[in-house]
């Protein structure tokens, strides 16, 4: 990777908490409604192996799924941030026309398969997603980024079994940030190595530090490579933390200042910083001019257009639901 | 023409709709090696073998998830459930996935899936084998639920459950596999929407669907030998429901009955009910009946189980009582 690439994930991963800083502001303004999950201290896990995956190709790009939690993936897999904050504003022109909003953000021209509110449920999707290019002998993947909260589904279970059993092209990203909502993993969970949990499926795993990129993009290369070679799914662990609460809602009453202290001391964004800055890539006050650009562009481009975007149409209440426009001979209506 | 089976009209849609596309694939519990528990896909694991005609472990939710992942890529997936009890454990990936998939990413992504089912009471399965459930389904926004009630329609509804670009329940019945009919030997496709009179009459409209329909069309025999004219009328899909053929059928009868197999309590019957209420109301000559099940969990006894479902009988009776007869 050169210095560019090391400056532009650099880049990446401050626009990012840049980016959810300023939902969070919106949110307050009450500009953005329903439940809101920030992605603030993760970003080295969605950033780092998503470079290693194939994005930038539109539907040729491997497939990418997620939970609630999920502009970041959407933006890395190559969904316009502008669209993203725009569903957030519940516009026409979000990523999802205004009707998915924080949760479900989807971009199909990017192969970004979406957001889902329940947890556990993109297990067995991804594995679908993984089978349709098993079978139409693409050399695409899927990639499921999930939290540690869902591997207590029975999904998790259930489909790491198919997966296996059907040698599914599929990589299981689990973002272990260790609490299920307000609940801490040792009281939830009787086994706290997450990866451990596939060996049951004996299915190839391995656990990392999530808050290096540099450890996520090697490990990622490597889970990457084995699932598109045809070897199977894989299953990826990093440990990672979050340091908002779990939604907007949430006043992380269930953990201590201390142990948030000690994870921000490993932010990913400061260790990157340091480290660049360490190797003479990039000047500490490159990086202020650069969060300086970012923030304008946020305001300048980002907010903008989703501020001025116009809102769906009441008279479109009832598109979407089923196809528009469905083919008279499979649908009907009947004629005698 | 040839006389065929439910079953076997089952089998040859999946045959020539997986010869047609090969992005069609079945996947279910024993539908491969074992030829499937009602013999639908029998024969298809030796000509498309393990990769299109998938044994699936026994996870029915995951299952259906996968397949609702497969079709986000273009797939299109026959599932099958052996038993719509087992449905139930289905039921997220289905309504909480394939039925929003397309409203929640505006339009961009299709789940065009099919989930074929038995739902039915039959030969003393007892409570968990024995659910029907089309209530559920069919109070369900994005997706399409029908009901065929013989060989024609299970052929040629699944073929364009295939074809369409909607998630299609295809509630099947235990009692109907094994029932004949003629059907063409050239290709052809039943819609997914639309009622169909199957039974022309005069003074009163006996609806059904699924299995109820045979009852109506027994009843409808017995009612003509006391000089009653009833029309039946097959719902075919119970969602988009056709509010139409309901109208018009009553509007010219101006009696109705609605015979289900489910229990009463916000179903089937409830539903055509306040649809007659609606948009038909003042054609109305006579209080309508609804033809159900006892409000109990199906019982094992075949006495209790006789019981505690609609039979012909039942039908004939509301309707003599909808006719003033009783």
């Amino acid at each position: 990777m050169n210095d560019a690439d090391k400056k532009r994930l650099l880049r990446e991963m401050i626009f990012y908490r840049r980016f959810e800083d300023r939902t969070f502001e919106a949110y307050m303004e009450r500009k953005i409604g329903g439940f809101l999950h920030l992605y603030t201290g993760q970003e080295a896990v969605a950033t780092g192996v998503l470079e290693m995956a194939r994005t930038g190709q539109g539907t040729d790009n491997d497939y990418v799924i997620t939970g609630y939690r999920d502009h970041v993936h959407a933006i890395k897999t190559g969904a316009p941030a502008r669209e993203v904050m725009a569903e957030l504003y519940g516009k026409e022109t979000g990523s999802s026309k205004g009707r998915g909003g924080s949760m479900h953000i989807f971009d199909a021209s990017q192969n970004f398969m979406g957001g889902y509110a329940l947890v556990g449920q993109p297990f067995p999707l991804a594995a679908g997603l993984a089978m349709g290019c098993k079978h139409k002998g693409t050399d695409q993947i899927a990639i499921c980024f999930l939290g540690d909260g869902a591997n207590n589904q029975g999904t998790f279970h259930e489909t790491m079994n198919m997966a296996k059993v059907w040698n599914l092209p599929v990589l299981f990203v689990c973002e272990n940030n260790q609490y299920a909502i307000g609940t801490h993993i040792n009281r939830s969970t009787a086994v706290l190595d997450q990866y451990k949990r596939v060996c049951a499926y004996d299915m190839e795993a391995s656990q990392h530090d999530g808050m290096d990129i540099d450890v996520v993009m090697e490990a990622s290369k490597k889970a990457v490579d084995f699932v598109r070679s045809g070897k199977g799914p894989y299953f990826i662990e990093f440990m990672t933390y979050r340091y908002r609460g779990h939604s907007m809602s949430d006043a992380k009453g269930y953990r201590t200042k201390e142990e948030e202290a000690e994870w921000q001391k490993r932010d990913p964004i400061k260790i990157y910083s340091e480290r660049l800055i360490e190797a003479g890539i990039i000047k500490a006050a490159d990086i202020k001019a650069m969060e300086k650009e970012i923030d304008d562009e946020i305001e300048n481009d980002i907010i903008k257009f989703a501020e001025e975007s116009p809102e769906p149409k009441v008279e479109e209440l009832t598109k979407y639901v089923l196809d528009d426009n469905p083919d008279p001979r499979w649908v009907g209506p009947l004629h005698k | 023409m040839a006389e065929t089976a439910y079953w076997e009209a089952i089998r040859r849609a999946h045959d020539e709709e997986m010869a047609n596309d090969k992005l069609v694939i079945a996947m279910g519990e024993d539908i491969g090696v074992a030829g499937g528990t009602y013999k639908a896909t029998s024969g298809l694991f030796e000509k498309y073998g393990p990769e299109r005609i998938i044994d699936t472990p026994i996870s029915e939710n995951s299952y259906t998830g996968i397949g609702i992942g497969a079709s986000m890529t273009g797939m299109r997936p026959i599932i099958e459930i052996m038993s719509i009890n087992f449905a139930l454990l289905a039921l997220d990936t289905l309504i909480n996935a394939a039925a929003k998939i397309r409203y929640m990413s505006g339009g961009q992504i299709a789940c065009p899936i099919v989930m074929r089912t038995p739902g039915g009471t039959a030969h003393q399965l007892a409570a968990q084998h024995s659910a029907r459930l089309a209530r559920m389904f069919m109070s369900t926004s994005g997706l399409r639920v029908v009901t065929p009630r013989g060989p024609l329609d299970a052929y040629g509804m699944l073929k364009s459950a295939v074809r369409s670009n909607d998630p299609v329940i295809i509630i099947e019945h235990e009692q109907m596999y094994n029932l004949k009919e003629d059907i063409p030997d050239e290709e052809f496709f039943r819609p997914l929407e639309g009622a169909e009179v199957v039974r022309e009459g005069s003074d009163i409209t006996l609806i059904g669907y699924n299995y109820s329909v045979h009852l109506c069309l027994q009843a409808a025999k017995r009612l003509e030998a006391d000089g009653i004219s009833a029309e039946v009328l097959d719902l075919r899909a119970l969602k988009p429901l056709d509010r139409e053929s309901i109208r018009k059928s009553v509007e010219k009868t101006h009696r109705v009955l609605v015979a289900e197999e489910d229990e009463a309590p916000v179903g089937v019957g409830a539903e055509i009910m306040a649809v007659v209420t609606e948009d038909c109301f003042y054609a109305l000559d006579a209080q309508p009946v609804r033809i159900h099940a006892a409000d109990v969990p199906v019982p094992y006894n075949a006495k209790l189980e006789k019981a505690a479902i609609p039979s012909a009988d039942d039908v004939y009776h509301g309707a003599l009582k909808v006719m003033g007869k009783i």
